[in-house]
């Protein structure tokens, strides 16, 4: 079977709808670990974080379904180097994301609390072991939160570049309106 | 030299014997007889409160000499515990105790007035957060005497009220919620 020229419409929605939360979440969790005790959404900035979190986790399982079930267009860039760190890059991202996911509900549900989305499903924690999850488990969030933000930045850059310098499809067969098909 | 030898002999045993008498007690952690809680105000409407899991600790008390009891008590600050992890992962931090930077939490006394009927103040340093302070504690001894199992126990509850910024946490919590109150329930076991 051939490959498509671009990919389809589902993707492309999973993809900038879940880059879209990844950056809304990347901003909202920077901005409410130095909220003041007082500040009006000092409580309300947590739960939306979790809340948009879960649900990024949803979208996130379906679009790697979505991926692995459909045919992807065939690579552009012909450096065998380029098609490897492109491929390299996007398993990182995934993994990454989904390692955010991980630890951030460690953090919340280490004393056997539920996560809830929007206060209308709870979501049971699984592994409460106490005091050291909590700790170890933010840290390693924070951090994996940084790295995919750098992935991000290096997946955007190399889309541009494809895009303005290279004048290639990269970008444009990600994006709805596909002049390639 | 035989004087000399059996007045030695006497001054050992009779310091031997004073130090028995001295009764020195460890506190019963292991067994989980001993407590130490806190509470602070939340937002002025409530009490909030919690415990530190892990201390230990020793004391000397005899019940006709209580002025010259002494204790110390060692607390592990990253042990707060009040029932919430996102809480005490923020109690532990920076914003808080800042428990990587100091490890250890400690009260030693320095001075134990007798005030009747069981009741004792004591004064003593105690370091918290890594700033050292003379705090006093309201102690009261709540009972002593022969356990079931071959062994003595003697055991008090103590309370005291600290200000966060005394012991150089920034208080982020509102006017309401400057001060802690901390209170000791401890059971000696006789050495």
């Amino acid at each position: 079977m051939a490959s498509p020229t671009s990919y389809n419409t589902t993707s492309k929605c999973l993809h900038w709808l879940t880059g879209i939360l990844v950056l809304a979440l990347f901003g909202l969790g920077f901005w409410m670990v130095d909220l003041s005790y007082y500040h009006a959404w000092y409580r309300t900035s947590m739960e939306l974080h979790k809340s948009i979190g879960v649900i990024l986790a949803l979208l996130f399982i379906w679009r790697l379904v979505n991926r692995l079930t459909s045919t992807q267009p065939s690579p552009i860039a012909k450096q065998a180097w380029q098609k490897l760190a492109a491929h390299m890059t996007h398993l990182m991202l995934y993994v990454l994301v989904f390692s955010i996911f991980i630890t951030g509900y460690l953090i919340s549900t280490a004393d056997g609390r539920s996560i809830e989305i929007f206060e209308l499903i709870a979501i049971p924690a699984l592994i409460a072991e106490g005091e050291q999850q909590a700790e170890l488990a933010g840290s390693i969030h924070k951090w994996l939160a940084y790295s995919v933000i750098g992935l991000v930045v290096l997946h955007a850059t190399a889309a541009l570049k494809h895009h303005f310098i290279d004048k290639d499809v990269t970008l444009s067969r990600m994006w709805f309106k596909s002049k390639h098909n | 030299m035989k004087k000399v030898i059996a007045g030695s002999i006497f001054a050992i045993s009779a310091i031997f014997a004073n130090s028995v008498q001295a009764n020195d007690y460890i506190i019963d952690t292991k067994g989980a007889h001993a407590s130490i809680e806190f509470k602070i105000k939340h937002l002025g409407y409530s009490w909030l409160t919690g415990r530190f899991n892990r201390f230990d600790g020793e004391f000397s008390y005899d019940a006709s000499k209580p002025e010259q009891a002494q204790i110390t008590v060692n607390i592990d600050p990253a042990s707060i515990d009040s029932n919430h992890a996102e809480r005490d992962k923020h109690l532990r931090s920076g914003d808080f105790l800042s428990v990587t930077n100091h490890k250890t939490s400690k009260f030693v006394s320095t001075q134990v007035k007798d005030q009747g009927n069981g009741k004792l103040s004591i004064t003593g340093d105690f370091t918290l957060h890594g700033v050292t302070k003379s705090i006093e504690i309201d102690a009261q001894k709540v009972g002593e005497g022969k356990d079931p199992w071959g062994g003595y126990r003697v055991g008090f509850t103590g309370t005291t009220e600290i200000a966060l910024e005394d012991f150089g946490i920034k208080n982020t919590l509102g006017p309401d919620s400057a001060n802690v109150y901390l209170s000791l329930n401890i059971e000696g076991i006789r050495k």
